[in-house]
């Protein structure tokens, strides 16, 4: 168990952006919240997995909703809170810990609120090591898992309990919900045992995040390159480097759809990246050379302070570096590619493993 | 023909230049006066004189002025201010003015009100507004003496009612008060909004007197022509707008000297190198427009989220303080000071100036003062400038290919050889009045940025309709018609939501149409 102080969400923050993959979220109002629940009621408490019992009540809970309505219809504070007390009241049991979702984007911070707020610890992982759409694309899926019994509650007090018989049902009625709240709500699901997150969820993510944002933190306080020191904190890969040249969106079955073309500057001048998104940028085309597909977790990044663009703010002009990281293993079964894989997504490309794709190409 | 006077009223100094239509007829640099009016008569007498021009030829006068700026960063002449925001239940977890500096917050008082009302995305209220909270907010505004205020509605930009109900009951209810609803400056984004509203508020009373002090400089040399100042992005408003949006000058400082480069330059894609007396500005050009930030941009410590130009400063300009064992150039600066403490001048000071003076790379005050410095240190204080520049140039290019750099500003002498890694090097003709030039040259705009439901129209609807009312609010701030275009749209499905909404911004801008008198 260790502190988590006001101070260390903000490299939290810098970091799960990273981990974002441009969606997710920004964590900015996230942290603002959780900081200013700690301005009243001090440090939050983040425990590790192993020091869970096996049968702990851990109670996941995030933001579920459009980060752009978010920015604007700021929560009121307490509708993750009730989101939490619901799920808590339905089960009867009093939960040992919250826990992250996603730990790329704003779901990084938004549980701190509730640790802070209730006096309870959060625990050090989430449930896919990045940021996906949808609430079905995470690792307790893949271990069956149910999502439900789900809460879901709003800032004007109301609030919901789903039960489905699988977890894309959840996402369907869930979405419903959260547009009826006003494309923002709070959400409490994926109860688990101490031993199925131990099992089904992905580990000390937001002490990554954290480790991200600090080399980020740190490289910029002393005039290292702020991209070079991501690429090495989290073992990736530079893809490309360049100017965002075009960025065309649609809005196709709810996602929001598009393609980046990034100008090749320096090593990669007179070529052109393509760069697919659905919220979450999925795939990266060098021609008719694929460079990184999802589940891989591909990031842009600001060429000068490291910081991460997502898919809503990215515009013409932009100068950019745009990695890929390796992503759980878990991703990479035939299961996890059928949740997440390039095919899901609807791009007709095999998934392979980043690391083989750069090894193909001779190195980055 | 027109006849239009560009003036930048600077911290140090105010530089005004005289221009018939594209050509610059005359120029001068005088001391910024502590009442402004003074220092501004001052260029406008001369620039008027030395041309033989009539007062009663000039079509228009552009200021540009950081002075609204400045007032933030060092926390003074700001208003005691509150700021009123629209939302309950929803935005109580992060109150107004929640991710402030502690001191500037401080310093306009902190009070804060969160009531009743705003908007969910598609326009549905959030909760109706209650009168009673705002006539209670009013009693608490009149027992604190409090008169400016700035209304946030949470979705306001879809939705305006609300804050403009509320700014109407304000009025009524608070005699003398100065009301800034957040629609009227921002965009989606209701901190960063809110944020510049609050900026905006706490500023009316310095834009009142800083305007008047413009319009009665330029009055008692009996020039009738219309007053303009300029954005942030390079555009022009009216001196009325300016008085109300003061919060919109913000930027406008390097703007103006990076347009005002490219103009006397020609080049539309350069970097730009702006030196000043205490630090340098570099920016890029793209198609004659300054390369806009690409991260929230803190003003004073406050995150807004206007547009603004990516600009690097570093600590080099003329009077940057020059030590030798070991040799360091800046940050500290004489900086206006530099007319009484550089060697040059007769001062006891070395500065960059006097070292350019003894480089015989510029012709400045007495070069005897400087006969005696030490020729090594010299050439390597040189090679120091020239290191210093050509790094911050780096740091600003998107690609190792040379670019063309264009050097301005009255500290440009220091700049002596051609920096490494520019194609060209070009220091234009009245490179030192670059940012009054920029600014005589402004255009004009006007700007939408909406979420459009698209249940009931096409994308291309929206965005027609979005083009046109931003066409027409640029005419309607003074744009020639047959000028207007559209320079920026982005369209930004909401992510996550089962289609239907969409965020628009679109930006007009057009020449300015100055009526010959």
């Amino acid at each position: 168990m260790r502190q988590v102080t006001s101070e260390d969400l903000n490299d939290i923050a810098l970091g799960a952006a990273v981990l974002g993959t441009g969606g997710g979220g920004d964590p900015y109002i996230g942290k603002l919240m959780a900081q200013s629940s700690m301005a009243t009621h001090g440090a939050a408490t983040m425990m590790y997995a192993d020091e869970l019992d096996d049968d702990d009540l851990v109670i996941p809970s995030a933001m579920m909703g459009a980060p752009t309505v978010m920015v604007e219809k700021v929560p009121s504070g307490k509708e993750i809170v009730t989101a939490f007390k619901a799920l808590t009241e339905y089960y009867g049991k009093e939960p040992r810990a919250t826990m992250s979702c996603e730990a790329g984007g704003l779901n990084s911070t938004t549980p701190f609120t509730v640790a802070v707020e209730l006096g309870i610890p959060i625990v050090d992982a989430d449930m896919m090591g990045r940021a996906f759409p949808e609430l079905q694309m995470c690792t307790p899926t893949l271990a069956g898992i149910n999502a439900t019994p789900m809460a879901v509650a709003d800032e004007k007090g109301n609030s919901v309990i789903i039960n489905t018989v699988e977890n894309r049902w959840t996402e369907t009625f869930a979405r419903t919900l959260t547009v009826d709240m006003g494309c923002s709500a709070m959400i409490a699901l994926y109860a688990m045992t101490g031993k199925q997150v131990k099992e089904a969820c992905v580990l000390g993510t937001i002490s990554y995040a954290e480790r991200i944002g600090q080399a980020i933190r740190r490289a910029r306080a002393n005039h290292l390159d702020p991209v070079e020191t991501v690429r090495a904190a989290t073992g990736g890969y530079i893809l490309w480097q360049g100017k965002v040249g075009d960025v065309a969106r649609r809005t196709e079955t709810g996602f929001a759809r598009g393609d980046a073309r990034i100008d090749g500057t320096g090593a990669f001048d007179g070529r052109s990246l393509s760069l697919s998104f659905q919220n979450e940028f999925l795939i990266a085309r060098d021609g008719d050379t694929v460079l990184a597909t999802t589940p891989d977790l591909i990031t842009v990044l600001d060429a000068e302070t490291g910081v991460a663009i997502t898919t809503e703010t990215l515009r013409y002009g932009y100068r950019v570096v745009v990695i890929a990281m390796p992503c759980d293993p878990r991703w990479r079964t035939a299961e996890g590619l059928q949740l997440v894989g390039p095919d899901y997504f609807g791009y007709g490309v095999p998934y392979i493993p980043v690391e083989q794709r750069m090894k193909a190409l001779g190195g980055r | 023909m027109s006849l239009r006077i560009g003036i930048d009223v600077g911290g140090t100094n105010t530089d005004a230049v005289l221009m018939d239509d594209l050509k610059v007829v005359s120029k001068i640099k005088t001391p910024t006066t502590a009442d402004v009016t003074t220092g501004i008569t001052n260029g406008l007498k001369f620039v008027l004189e030395s041309s033989g021009t009539a007062t009663s030829a000039v079509n228009g006068v552009m200021i540009g002025t950081t002075h609204f700026t400045n007032a933030v960063v060092e926390r003074r002449r700001l208003q005691k201010t509150a700021a009123v925001r629209l939302g309950l239940p929803a935005t109580a977890a992060l109150p107004p003015m929640v991710d402030w500096p502690q001191d500037l917050a401080d310093t306009i008082g902190g009070n804060n009100y969160l009531c009743h009302g705003g908007h969910e995305f598609d326009g549905r209220p959030i909760s109706a507004l209650r009168p009673d909270e705002i006539k209670a907010v009013a009693e608490d505004l009149n027992a604190k003496g409090i008169t400016a205020v700035a209304v946030s509605s949470v979705f306001s930009p879809v939705n305006t009612d609300l804050e403009n109900e509320v700014a109407a009951m304000l009025r009524e209810w608070v005699p003398g008060v100065s009301v800034t609803p957040s629609h009227e400056i921002g965009r989606i984004g209701l901190l960063e909004r809110e944020n510049a509203a609050i900026l905006n508020a706490c500023l009316r009373q310095l834009a009142a007197e800083t305007v008047a002090a413009f319009r009665k400089a330029i009055s008692d040399m009996g020039i009738t022509a219309p007053l303009y100042l300029t954005q942030n992005d390079g555009t022009l408003m009216s001196a009325e707008f300016a008085e109300q949006y003061p919060v919109l000058t913000f930027a406008s400082g390097p703007t103006n000297s990076m347009r005002g480069a490219a103009f006397l330059s020609g080049l539309k894609d350069a970097m730009v190198v702006d030196v000043g007396g205490t630090t340098s500005d570099v920016g890029a050009l793209t198609h004659g427009f300054p390369r806009e930030a690409s991260v929230a941009v803190d003003i004073g410590g406050v995150r807004t989220n206007f547009r603004m130009p990516d600009v690097f400063s570093f600590g080099l300009g003329g009077g940057s303080l020059v030590k030798e064992d070991p040799l360091r150039i800046g940050p500290q600066s004489v900086g206006f000071r530099i007319t009484q403490e550089a060697l040059v001048f007769g001062g006891n000071t070395l500065t960059t100036t006097d070292i350019a003076v003894a480089a015989g790379v510029a012709e400045i005050g007495d070069p005897s003062r400087v006969a005696h410095l030490d020729k090594a240190l010299v050439a390597a204080a040189m090679a120091r400038i020239q290191e210093m520049s050509e790094a911050a140039v780096d740091r600003m290019k998107t690609s190792a290919e040379p670019v063309p750099v264009i050097v301005v500003g009255g500290g440009s002498v220091l700049i002596a050889k051609p920096l490494a890694g520019a194609s060209e090097m070009v220091k234009p003709n009245h490179y030192e009045a670059a940012n009054a030039v920029g600014a005589a040259i402004a255009q004009i705009s006007g700007e939408v940025d909406r979420v459009y439901s698209l249940a009931g129209m096409s994308r291309d609807a929206a965005l027609d309709d979005a083009k046109s009312e931003a066409s027409q609010k640029a005419v309607e701030a003074g744009a020639d018609p047959s000028t207007v275009q559209i320079v920026d749209v982005e369209d930004v499905p909401l992510a996550y939501l089962p289609g239907n909404a969409t965020r628009i911004r679109v930006k007009a801008v057009g020449d300015l149409t100055l009526v010959g008198r």
